[in-house]
């Protein structure tokens, strides 16, 4: 499963944090810097898997945007990089061409984007357009 | 410059996101977030106002960048009660960040979810299902399994595929509880909404992962979940599902995992599933990463399962495949996988070794890694040269934390499969030459004794040798083998001919400069100069010439600051001036060393030593110089065998032998110990041990050995049978006032899980008064991030009587 997923930028500022198993508030700044740190230390050559502590991190790159997810031992690595790419592939239909700012301030809404495609740590719906159908029905009724 | 812009409380959320990026410091941050905070602490004070999910929001925001959001909580409780849809999203939003089972406020909303699991609104329902799943407690998730199994059964796919997830949450928490989904998610695998489907497939995941018994009854579902597979890979293309050409490869993994399990340890479900495998291995489109992805679930299904061994080979295969692909992710996983299976399906990764061992030569230093483990583990006797070439090349260009694994697994290989002696020496040369400082300090002995056993090769040796040491004499081990090959077999050296390499001529002179240079190095470890001090005496015997060259380099070293040349020189002193007539016989050409003798293991374990060799050599040095002198003392008194009146030893050559207790034994020296007397050999064979400890999978137990009278040798060894790492693991140690302690340093600080490797540590006691023998023992180590102490009470010693004499 998954356990936390975050988009973190190169000057280590977290622009989306979600944690799918309960992490201290305490512990989390120290986790979110150790996650950038090693994924920022990673040269171009080197795989997007890494080995953390008991876990693991799978983490793929957006222009100044890393996109990281810790999973637990027995998940199918190449699949959660292709569901980041996924992930990423849905901001971008709704925001049309996403930019960092467009996740800066429209937090609350990448979050329900999130929760349509992953709950509890795992895969709910991968789908673009029933990702989004949500979302536009309720942008529909905020406006009406 | 920000200026101090009274903010208005309900400046929406965008406002206060610009405000905070455009502080320039973190302090300015902190005061912006500050203001903010409090401005939103008073508003929740108040009574309902329009912008209150604004300033929830706000809070989400300040807590996502690390600031304490918890009075929060309440607001979080009272907006999901709210009836407006945007406030209720805000609040639920809230609670899966903010709360958590821990918190009180996170009982309060059980009613509200229960509410919202019925609304007419699917969205909300969908809020109550999501937030359920993130943090409903255990009671919590009891009182609402049977409202989200309704919803399971009847409902639309949206709600449904969230329900579903939502009971893998309820399992989790309350295993009982599974029995009761059991049904739904039998009937969910008929839907057709992918969706749904996938999120039964994970809720069965988890039904048979809690019991074996309920994977026994969805043995049954097999075929289903076949038949599913096949439609997924065999369709067209499907625009509603389609990944970069593969119709829905999230789906395709999951049911990949769920045959995986099902068909574990089960001959009929495997059999069922093989044509299938088979089919997806082959069409899968792997120019895609999706395709790669399902392509390797599917390999790593054939390899747990029971298939056939086509299929088998098949998967092996296609991981062979993917070490060729150019994108290194995938040449990774392929890594990893074949390691998992090179012990099981030797043959089949045997196939891909060129591969392999091209990987080492890769970019990325975890592929490198995992291609050296899987390359040692592939040598084989017919491979061995070819192998070899490989890995020693490999060795000179290696990332430096992979030097020591690389040496010491070139060494294991060697050993076992080394076609010649004299292809054995030279690999072992190799290695030291190129990596001698990565080396465990065992090698020294190793090789030594290794060298002696090819008699044949002693002048080929030393010649090679003796190259090697005018070259660089930074290499410690190296030049500890080089300096006592010389001293031993020096004549050889001077003698000039050999067979097997160019004729070169080395002069008594050289062979001496070569010696003094290594004593003189500022380079020269202590152990290091000890070798060449006594390789230069040695040749004493074997040159004719300069022999008063050695008397003064021996005689100079008689002052020399370091203890332990200083003893070795003012016995080799003593060896001339008044035991000139055994010379000759006392430095002669020694026996072959017998394999496994215990000289030739060191006294302390190092099972760390590949970590620490640094402080592993600062250790082990001692017993490396003990060693030395024990071989030609025991000569000596071997030979006085029969006549111990007349020669008596002086007492240098006492109190070297003396400390010479656990390596002397056991060599030719045993007479050495019953010449001296009263002298105490050390135990070897193992001392009855007793539990002391024993929890949380650590345990220690001990074994004494009584010294003399009042000396008393403790050997606490630990070892951890849970399924953790444990590191920095100490133990201390208290006695009563009388007793005197002394701890000797462990062998190592960490605790490897499933008793892989043990840490041993003695301590010396000396009881002069003889009281009651007592000792406290603590022990503290960190697993997994966080520190453990404990203390228990010894208070009984094994092989004491019950006074503890």
């Amino acid at each position: 499963m998954i356990r936390f997923m975050l988009m973190v930028n190169r000057q280590g500022q977290t622009r989306l944090s979600r944690y799918y198993q309960p992490v201290e508030l305490s512990r989390r700044a120290q986790l979110e810097a150790d996650v950038v740190r090693c994924c920022l230390s990673r040269r171009k050559d080197q795989c997007s898997f890494v080995d953390y502590k008991d876990f693991k991190l799978v983490y793929r790159q957006y222009a100044a945007l890393y996109v990281v997810v810790g999973v637990t031992d027995n998940e199918n690595e190449l699949s959660v990089y292709e569901l980041l790419h996924n992930f990423v592939e849905v901001l971008d239909k709704y925001f049309s061409r996403v930019s960092e700012l467009d996740i800066m301030f429209n937090l609350d809404r990448v979050h329900i984007i999130l929760d349509e495609m992953i709950q509890n740590g795992h895969v709910v719906e991968t789908n673009k357009s029933r990702v989004l159908a949500p979302l536009t029905a309720l942008d529909k009724m905020a406006d009406g | 410059m920000h200026t101090h812009t009274a903010m208005s409380p309900s400046v929406p959320l965008q406002e206060m996101i610009r405000a905070i990026r455009s502080a320039r410091t973190q302090c300015e941050e902190r005061g912006v977030i500050q203001r903010e905070c409090a401005a939103i602490r008073a508003q929740f004070r108040q009574a309902d106002n329009g912008g209150r999910s604004h300033n929830l929001a706000k809070l989400l925001y300040v807590h996502m960048l690390g600031y304490p959001a918890h009075f929060g909580q309440m607001e979080c409780v009272r907006m999901i009660a709210s009836p407006r849809y945007s406030e209720k999203r805000v609040g639920y939003l809230g609670a899966m960040m903010l709360l958590d089972e821990k918190q009180d406020a996170s009982l309060l909303i059980t009613n509200s979810i229960k509410n919202d699991l019925s609304h007419s609104n699917q969205y909300v329902q969908s809020l109550a299902l999501c937030t359920l799943a993130c943090m409903g407690s255990a009671e919590m998730c009891r009182d609402l399994a049977p409202e989200i199994d309704r919803l399971l059964r009847a409902s639309n796919s949206y709600i449904k595929k969230k329900a579903a997830l939502c009971a893998v949450h309820i399992v989790r928490k309350v295993h009982e509880l599974g029995e009761l989904f059991v049904p739904a998610a039998r009937s969910l695998l008929s839907e057709k909404n992918h969706g749904v489907l996938h999120g039964a497939v994970v809720l069965i995941i988890e039904l048979c992962e809690q019991n074996p018994e309920t994977l026994e009854r969805f043995r049954k579902t097999v075929p289903d979940l076949v038949q599913i597979m096949k439609g997924l890979v065999l369709s067209g293309y499907s625009p509603e599902h389609d990944v970069a050409g593969i119709s829905d490869p999230f789906l395709q993994v999951r049911i990949l995992r769920l045959l995986r399990i099902l068909g574990r340890n089960n001959e009929g479900a495997s059999d069922s599933m093989n044509d299938l495998l088979a089919q997806v291995a082959t069409n899968t489109d792997s120019t895609k990463t999706v395709g790669n992805a399902v392509l390797y679930e599917t390999v790593l299904t054939v390899l747990d399962i029971k298939s056939e061994s086509g299929l088998r080979v098949l998967a092996v295969n296609i991981l062979g495949r993917f070490l060729l692909n150019n994108d290194r992710n995938i040449r990774y996983i392929a890594m990893t996988s074949l390691q998992k299976i090179v012990g099981t399906d030797h043959n089949a990764v045997q196939r891909h070794r060129g591969t392999i061992v091209d990987c080492l030569k890769d970019q990325d230093a975890s592929v490198k890694r995992r291609a050296l483990e899987l390359s040692l583990a592939l040598v084989s006797a017919s491979n061995i040269r070819s192998m070899m070439k490989e890995l020693l090349l490999f060795l000179s260009s290696c990332p430096p934390e992979l030097r020591a694994h690389a040496a010491s697994g070139i060494f294991n290989a060697a050993e076992r499969y080394a076609p010649s002696q004299r292809w054995h020496i030279d690999t072992m040369l190799h290695v030291l030459i190129t990596a001698g400082g990565d080396v465990r300090d065992e090698t020294v002995p190793n090789l030594i004794q290794l060298i002696t056993n090819a008699s044949e090769l002693h002048c080929y040796t030393v010649h090679k040798l003796y190259r090697a040491l005018l070259l660089d004499i930074s290499q410690q081990s190296l030049v500890q083998v080089a300096c006592w090959c010389i001293g031993e077999y020096g004549d050889l050296l001077l003698k000039g001919d050999c067979q097997e390499t160019e004729p070169v001529q080395v002069t008594e002179d050289d062979a001496l400069d070569a010696l003094e240079t290594v004593l003189q190095s500022h380079m020269s470890s202590p152990a290091t100069r000890g070798f060449a001090l006594t390789a230069t005496m040695k040749l004493s015997t074997r040159i004719t010439d300069n022999v008063d060259r050695i008397r003064s380099i021996v005689s100079i070293y008689g002052s020399c600051i370091d203890v332990e040349l200083q003893q070795r020189a003012v016995e080799y002193n003593a060896l001339f001036r008044k035991y000139d007539h055994m010379r000759a016989a006392v430095l002669e050409r020694m026996p072959v060393i017998e394999k496994n003798s215990p000289g030739h293991t060191n006294g302390e374990s190092t099972g760390e030593a590949v970590k620490d060799v640094p402080t592993a050599k600062m250790k082990q040095g001692e017993p490396l110089l003990l060693q030395q002198p024990a071989n030609q003392v025991c000569d000596l008194l071997d030979l006085l065998g029969g006549s111990e009146e007349t020669l008596q030893p002086g007492p240098a050559v006492d109190c070297l032998v003396s400390g010479l207790s656990v390596h002397a034994a056991g060599t030719a020296g045993g007479d050495l110990l019953d010449l001296l007397g009263g002298f105490e050999p050390a135990e070897l064979s193992p001392a009855p041990q007793v539990l002391a400890y024993d929890k949380g999978g650590v345990t220690l137990t001990l074994s004494c050995e009584k010294q003399s009278d009042t000396g008393l040798t403790v050997t606490l060894t630990a070892s951890n049978s849970s399924d953790s790492d444990l590191s920095s693991f100490t133990l201390q140690a208290a006695v009563p006032k009388s007793v005197q302690l002394h701890m000797k340093a462990p062998s190592g600080d960490s605790l490897p899980a499933r008793g892989t490797a043990k840490v041993t540590q003695m301590v010396v006691l000396n009881n002069p008064n003889k009281v009651n023998l007592k000792m406290r023992v603590r022990v503290s180590y960190t697993r997994q991030g966080s520190p453990f102490q404990d203390t228990v009470q010894i208070d009984s010693f094994p092989g004491l009587d019950a006074a503890g004499q």
